[in-house]
């Protein structure tokens, strides 16, 4: 059932939602949003797409296997906590740069930690629902 | 010390990856590890023959007071150095014995896992860290039982070895723990200080009666006995080592270890001389009925643990030096029968004794060895086990006068047995002429037969030096076992007394049934032993029982299982409501509704009106979805913008996730409908568990919240962690930790519904 009034619509939809993703994750220090909602954001994204043109279109342009999004987030988010032990502090210190970069604002171990999570939910998301659908047909 | 006991465990983990390059033409040297520990114990003799215990000390979990403390005294020491010189030699026999097995790697790996947790059980110095590594050898004896886990019988004998010792480990465990209360410490050299404290406490019965189930299932004393004949179905290496020489004497290691603590009380003695007694006269007679070699050694061995038990219990210096010695002598030549009878069945395929003749022609080293072990543990003289035996009569004859001629028969008897069942062993299957299916066997590899030659060589060896054996290693032993006076001389030459004509008597009978049986065999192959079929009986009514909880609890069916849950809940819920006792509403307190809120709550009760009567699972999945929306809205009203954002996009992605999945389901099947009863039922179910709900939220308006949390983060989550966002500022940073695991267990669950989908089952692999 390929409907090309919602193609059209993702075409445009799919790129405004992931960016909007991105903007949930990175001003969730300051105001309401985070990666955790950031990711749930990007996967809806994805699942759109999946469902106007095809999963297997949306296996093409991730470019990788949902798992490995999952591997990427576990992996940033243990760096992140660890990160503070080379530098003397207890794991999950906080450790933030002095200058603000513009737009995103100040930058901190935290935000890394945060794309972690933003990464292992969109890859969980991800992965268990193509699975589910890639299955079903 | 530490590293003695956790090389084992280090050299099985470099196993795991490195295995198979090594599991070829290299495996034997492996054998330079119990080697590399045999040295290091044996430097250690000077230091611990002179008197000194060495003590090592390192924290593991001092809040349990679970520590790795580890003592090397002269009971450890002789346990220590049986564990590695045999298992050197094991490791060596093993390398030819399973020689171009396929799981070679992994048969290595328990083994040295076994042999790190046997030297960590004799060289603990605390009781909690001495049942850690106890359990350890059960598991890896389990491995190992089981190591041939394509057949259905290992597979059986394996979890017969573990349900019973494991078993035995827990009323360990239990009895330790007791201790540790009673008398304040769980450190061994602690507890040798307040031995008259645990005698006189009320618990001391208790205390034994525990102790003791752990070392007779260890030890296979009757009626536990049967899981060690029946753990005969493991390679024979591992018959030797673990089922005779070392781990079937944990049990006795533990008796002598706690001799000085509990023992010497009419409760001690008596149970063991009774039940070790019992023992060995009913396994040593039912020895000599077997036809096949390794269930006639196994019946010996339990027959010579009785014997320990039996000495253990009698306690007095003698019994204890017997003790001692007979560890060494049946170590030396039981490991040795079973390495002969390991090289009888890997050439000739076959260890029955009604077939197996004349080997002597073509196996002439390996008979050598089966000779001398059958006289050592016949007792010939100059034998080490003439000096073992003679000191049992003495130890017997020198018990209290009223009982001591009733011992003395039993051990008599017992000795017959062994006699005979070592010479069976021994050298019946080498001696009479060659049938001719064996002509054409020849002698294996050297890695083979040497070991059993050099276990039976220093069988003969110590028994020429007893003196310099009895200096070195039994006095430190008997010094700690509750038993001090002095250095023990052992002699050859006892002069022609009661001892030595018992032992001569002993020696021609024990010949005499030998060829009587020879003559007349009489063999059972029944094996519905008494206990062993209460036992399985038991084991029986395990399974059904568990067969029927899993058919009420674990059906299988979602429905059934929330049904259970939710009323589960109700129970624990109104009982806390009662307890809470009566509610009651402030109606002034409330705020006024407003219109967005009756708006909400109508949409609310339309979609789950819709969703109870649909009759289509999409509809439902809607209407669910409605509610979940609905929810959302009230989040925004209160002011938790974060919650509503999540809960509008986990709303949305389970629809999804719905839609693909009703996909695969068959159509709604309208069972409600049909089945008035269960309407009602679940009718009443959820109208109660939402009407508690709403009471538990009422009530929850009158506690008063302690804001104590809420304000700390409120008040540092921009100071602290530099965010404005209180919630995020938790989740990544205060409690960073938790979203940790979370995100672990989120990856977990894909990964479990990416395996599930996956997996592409036969029809016939289907449940």
């Amino acid at each position: 059932m390929k409907s090309v009034i919602l193609q059209t619509a993702t075409r445009y939809m799919h790129p405004i939602l992931l960016l909007f993703s991105v903007f949930l994750l990175l001003r969730g220090h300051y105001l309401p949003g985070g990666g955790f909602v950031g990711g749930l954001v990007a996967s809806i994204a994805f699942v759109l797409h999946s469902i106007a043109y095809g999963t297997q279109q949306t296996l093409k342009i991730l470019h990788f296997n949902p798992l490995s999004f999952i591997t990427a987030g576990l992996a940033l988010a243990t760096l992140s906590m660890f990160l503070p032990v080379f530098f003397g502090y207890p794991v999950m210190t906080g450790l933030w740069l002095n200058q603000p970069f513009p737009v995103v604002g100040l930058v901190g171990s935290s935000l890394f930690f945060d794309m972690g999570v933003y990464f292992v939910v969109v890859g969980v998301v991800l992965t268990i629902l193509f699975t589910i659908s890639l299955e079903s047909h | 010390m530490l590293l003695i006991a956790i090389s084992g465990i280090i050299l099985a983990l470099f196993l795991i990856p490195l295995g198979k390059y090594i599991k070829g033409k290299w495996s034997i040297t492996l054998a330079a590890l119990p080697i590399f520990i045999s040295i290091r114990l044996l430097l250690r003799i000077p230091t611990v023959s002179g008197g000194s215990i060495i003590f090592q000390h390192t924290d593991w979990v001092p809040s349990l007071g679970l520590n790795f403390s580890f003592r090397l005294d002269g009971l450890s020491l002789l346990f220590s150095l049986l564990i590695s010189l045999i298992g050197a030699l094991i490791f060596i026999y093993t390398s030819s014995y399973l020689k171009n097995h396929p799981f070679l790697d992994r048969f290595y790996a328990y083994l040295s896992l076994f042999m790190a947790a046997m030297l960590g059980l004799v060289l603990s110095d605390n009781i909690l860290l001495l049942f850690v590594f106890w359990e350890l050898t059960s598991i890896s004896s389990f491995f190992l039982i089981g190591f041939n886990n394509e057949e259905a019988g290992s597979r059986k004998s394996a979890v017969n070895a573990l349900c019973l010792t494991g078993l035995g480990g827990f009323f360990l465990l239990v009895g330790l723990v007791i201790i540790g209360r009673v008398a304040g410490t769980y450190s061994i050299e602690e507890l040798f200080a307040s031995a008259d404290i645990l005698r006189n406490h009320s618990t001391y019965p208790l205390i034994v009666g525990l102790l003791f189930a752990g070392a007779f299932t260890k030890s296979a004393q009757f009626p536990f006995h049967f899981w060690l004949p029946d753990a005969m179905k493991a390679p024979t290496p591992v018959s030797a080592y673990l089922h005779s020489a070392t781990m079937v004497k944990a049990g006795i290691f533990l008796l002598l270890r706690f001799s000085p603590i509990l023992g010497d009380t009419p409760i001690w003695s008596w149970s063991l001389m009774i039940v070790g007694g019992f023992t060995m006269m009913y396994a040593g007679i039912h020895a000599l009925f077997k036809t096949d070699l390794k269930a006639i050694l196994a019946y010996s061995t339990i027959s010579v643990l009785g014997m320990l038990t039996f000495l253990i219990g009698l306690g007095t210096r003698e019994a204890l030096i017997a003790a001692c010695v007979f560890i060494i002598v049946h170590a030396l030549y039981k490991a040795t029968l079973f390495l002969t009878t390991g090289i009888i069945d890997h050439e000739t395929g076959t260890r029955d004794i009604r077939v197996l003749s004349g080997l002597k022609a073509v196996l002439l080293p390996v008979f050598i060895a089966g000779l001398l072990a059958a006289l050592s543990s016949a007792g010939v003289p100059f034998f080490f086990g003439f000096i073992g035996k003679d000191l049992i009569y003495e130890a017997t004859l020198n018990a209290s006068s009223n009982i001591s001629v009733y011992l003395t028969i039993a051990a008599v008897v017992t000795n017959i047995c062994l006699v005979t069942a070592g010479f069976i062993a021994g050298i019946r299957p080498f001696v009479g002429k060659l049938p001719p299916q064996f002509r054409h066997i020849h002698l294996p590899q050297g890695s083979m037969w040497v070991p059993p030659l050099i276990l039976a060589t220093a069988g003969l060896i110590f028994g020429l030096v007893p003196g310099y054996i009895g200096e070195v290693v039994i006095s430190p032993a008997i010094s700690v076992v509750g038993a001090e006076g002095g250095t023990v001389n052992l002699k050859i030459w006892h002069g022609f007394n009661l001892v030595l004509i018992l032992s001569l008597a002993t020696l021609l009978a024990g010949i005499l049934l030998y060829l009587v049986n020879k003559k007349f065999p009489v063999h059972t192959t029944t094996t519905t032993y008494a206990p062993y079929s209460f036992f399985s009986q038991i084991w029986g009514i395990f399974l059904r029982i568990s067969a029927r909880f899993t058919a009420v609890m674990h059906n299988g069916f979602l429905r059934s299982y929330l049904v259970k849950i939710i009323i589960f809940a109700e129970l624990l819920l109104i009982y806390e409501l009662i307890k809470a006792g009566p509610i009651s509403i402030d109606f002034n307190q409330l705020s006024p509704i407003t219109i967005y809120e009756a708006m909400n709550v109508i949409l609310l009760i339309g979609a789950l009106i819709l969703i109870v009567i649909t009759s289509s699972r999409l509809t439902a999945v809607v209407g669910l979805s409605i509610v979940g929306f609905t929810i959302c809205l009230m989040f925004v009203f209160y002011g938790a913008p974060d919650l509503a954002m999540t809960q509008f996009t986990i709303d949305t992605l389970t629809v999804v996730l719905f839609a693909f999945v009703l996909f695969n389901l068959p159509s709604f099947l309208r069972f409600h409908t049909k089945n008035r009863m269960v309407i009602a039922r679940d009718a009443v179910v959820s109208i109660l568990f939402g009407t508690i709900l709403s009471l538990i939220a009422i009530n929850v308006l009158h506690i008063p919240t302690n804001k104590e949390v809420s304000e700390f983060y409120g008040e540092f989550a921009y100071t602290l962690a530099k965010g404005k966002n209180v919630v995020n500022v938790i989740l990544v940073d205060f409690r960073g930790f938790d979203t940790m695991f979370e995100i672990v267990v989120l990856a977990i669950a894909a990964l479990g519904v990416y395996s599930l989908m996956k997996l592409k089952l036969k029809p016939t692999e289907k449940e």
